[in-house]
């Protein structure tokens, strides 16, 4: 599939924000967010700022931006609709949360109350970005248990250092975030890890017998194509990337997005001199990491229409 | 609504491709091209119509593919949206724009209500939609819906552009949910089959596989030709002169 640059920032930097918030919100209802005006201002412009940059650049894609509207109409069956209303809800607690913590004071349990529906709404939002991809059946690679659980590991992931580095910044107690986020980071890699594992050793259920019907005269070859030059279907689905460029694009992945935000972690709890340089270039580079992983969950992805142009969906094709 | 409709006819319209009669010859993607570029989806933009590598919005494609196997052949295949029964082209519409008609099961696009997010295309296992760049809207074939129901046509004329054309009538149009219907029978005969089953798409339109190819000419039941007589004459005389 076509890498759009646009939706792979949507999808990341959403991600981030709806992971920052999704925190927030269980530190509010745990009791434990710090009730400091600066910080809360800061939190919830960065948190709700990555979402709103990312919903409006998953419009940039879009040949009518003029008409996103209409595109809230059909949440009975469609994921992209279901995504679009449940971002523009998350927007009610997200800011009534966020007005009730930077006034604070008697405030204290309104947050506890708007916390848990805030983190609620954050996953739902997430969940229906991913179901955007699951449910699509002619791309095997999205069409799978592992995506809705990697997209959720990556928002809790980014958003958790995040607000590691934040709170690092502006020096509150935000207890055992740094915790947090690293186990996030060792169940996101586990899922990522899974996720490819189980992709490339997928057995394609459509070939260009099934496609074609004709497997049963025996193995179908192209022998024309029906255009000359690329047409949007091959523009669009046929996107492909090479594999030795694919297997260097996964391992620096792995190490953006997991090894090297780890290993940051790890030193900021060793060397505490060195904690705040450490845990705000963490979320840096796991985001430039999660943007590698993206841009490989589009580029590595076959779509059956391919199969019409004589291509194969076994990932060893 | 991309809600799929909740009473639906009986009628389902649709095409069946005859793959044992079809030639190749592209006519039915030109006319298809030349009667839709002035029809309800109008223009079927071409971008760079006269450079190197031309783009352009199609409904119809014909691939022609090497079929190996101890019955080998080469077998062309026309492809064009098979309006399927369970179009997930239109329950992932976010906008309402695209939807299959309750009367006729035809799958529609309404240009007006496209945002251009092109979902639908990425749902379609079967490449049936073309995203028009210049019109920032999502394209497919209509099955000619202009024309099948157009009472300013002869009734003949009533028919996709692609059946109408078609000079060796592999192409069949009819309703497919009518059991008795010519073209409901032709698939019962023939063995006509659905396109990718496996994705749960129950598409309309059914292809009719090759028969199976003949090794010898068939016996006619005439006679062999008899010897021709030796001519006498000049011409007989010309004749051995030659011959020798």
């Amino acid at each position: 599939m076509h890498p759009a640059s646009s939706v792979i920032v949507f999808t990341t930097l959403s991600g981030v924000g709806y992971g920052l918030l999704g925190w927030l919100g269980l530190y509010a209802a745990a009791g434990l967010l710090p009730m400091q005006p600066l910080f809360a201002l800061v939190a919830m412009l960065v948190g709700l700022g990555s979402v709103t940059v990312g919903l409006l650049s998953s419009t940039l894609h879009l040949g009518h931006p003029e008409r996103a509207w209409r595109a809230l109409s059909q949440w009975r069956t469609s994921w992209l609709s279901r995504e679009g209303v449940a971002s523009i809800v998350t927007y009610v607690p997200a800011l009534l949360f966020g007005i009730g913590w930077v006034i604070g004071g008697a405030l204290r349990d309104w947050l506890m109350l708007i916390g848990p529906v805030l983190t609620l709404c954050a996953i739902v939002t997430v969940i229906c970005t991913a179901y955007i991809y699951r449910s699509l059946k002619p791309i095997p690679r999205w069409s799978n248990g592992w995506v809705v659980p990697n997209y959720l590991a990556l928002a809790a992931m980014t958003g958790a250092l995040l607000l590691a580095g934040l709170a690092r910044v502006f020096v509150v107690p935000l207890s055992g975030i740094d915790i947090l986020a690293g186990v996030a980071v060792i169940v996101a890699l586990v899922l990522k890890l899974g996720y490819w594992w189980s992709t490339d050793r997928a057995k394609a259920i459509s070939t260009p017998e099934s496609a074609t019907g004709l497997g049963a005269i025996g193995a179908v070859r192209l022998l024309e194509a029906p255009h000359t030059s690329e047409n949007y279907l091959l523009k669009e689905m046929g996107y492909r990337v090479a594999r030795k460029h694919a297997t260097k694009l996964r391992i620096i992945a792995v190490m953006l997005a997991f090894l090297v935000p780890l290993a940051l972690l790890i030193a900021a709890w060793q060397w505490p001199m060195l904690a705040l340089p450490f845990t705000v270039v963490a979320p840096l580079i796991a985001l430039v990491g999660v943007l590698t992983e993206r841009w490989l969950f589009f580029a590595e992805a076959r779509h059956v229409v391919t199969l019409y142009y004589g291509r194969r969906l076994d990932p060893a094709a | 609504m991309t809600s799929l409709p909740h009473t639906r006819g009986t009628a389902r319209l649709g095409l069946v491709i005859d793959l044992d009669i079809c030639v190749g010859c592209h006519a039915c993607a030109v006319n298809c091209k030349e009667w839709n570029t002035g029809g309800v989806a109008a223009p079927l933009t071409d971008l760079k119509p006269y450079d190197a590598d031309p783009d352009g919005v199609w409904f119809n494609r014909i691939h022609s593919y090497e079929v190996n196997g101890e019955d080998a052949r080469t077998v062309h295949f026309p492809r064009s949206c098979l309006h399927c029964e369970e179009p997930a082209c239109v329950t992932v519409c976010p906008t309402g724009a695209s939807y299959k008609r309750a009367e006729d099961g035809i799958v529609l696009v309404n240009e007006d209500l496209c945002i251009g997010c092109k979902l639908c295309s990425w749902a379609c296992p079967y490449g049936a939609r073309e995203y028009d760049l210049d019109a920032g809207v999502m394209k497919k074939c209509t099955l000619c819906i202009d024309r099948i129901y157009n009472e300013h046509l002869d009734e003949a004329a009533r028919v996709p552009a692609c059946v109408a054309t078609c000079p060796t009538s592999a192409r069949h149009f009819g309703d497919l949910g009518d059991p008795d219907s010519k073209v409901s029978q032709l698939v019962r005969e023939r063995e006509g089959y659905d396109l990718m089953p496996e994705m749960g798409y129950k598409p309309t339109n059914k292809y009719l596989p090759p028969r199976p190819r003949q090794r010898d000419a068939a016996s006619i039941g005439a006679p062999a030709l008899e010897p021709l007589p030796q001519a006498g004459g000049l011409l007989g005389l010309i004749d051995r002169l030659l011959s020798g």
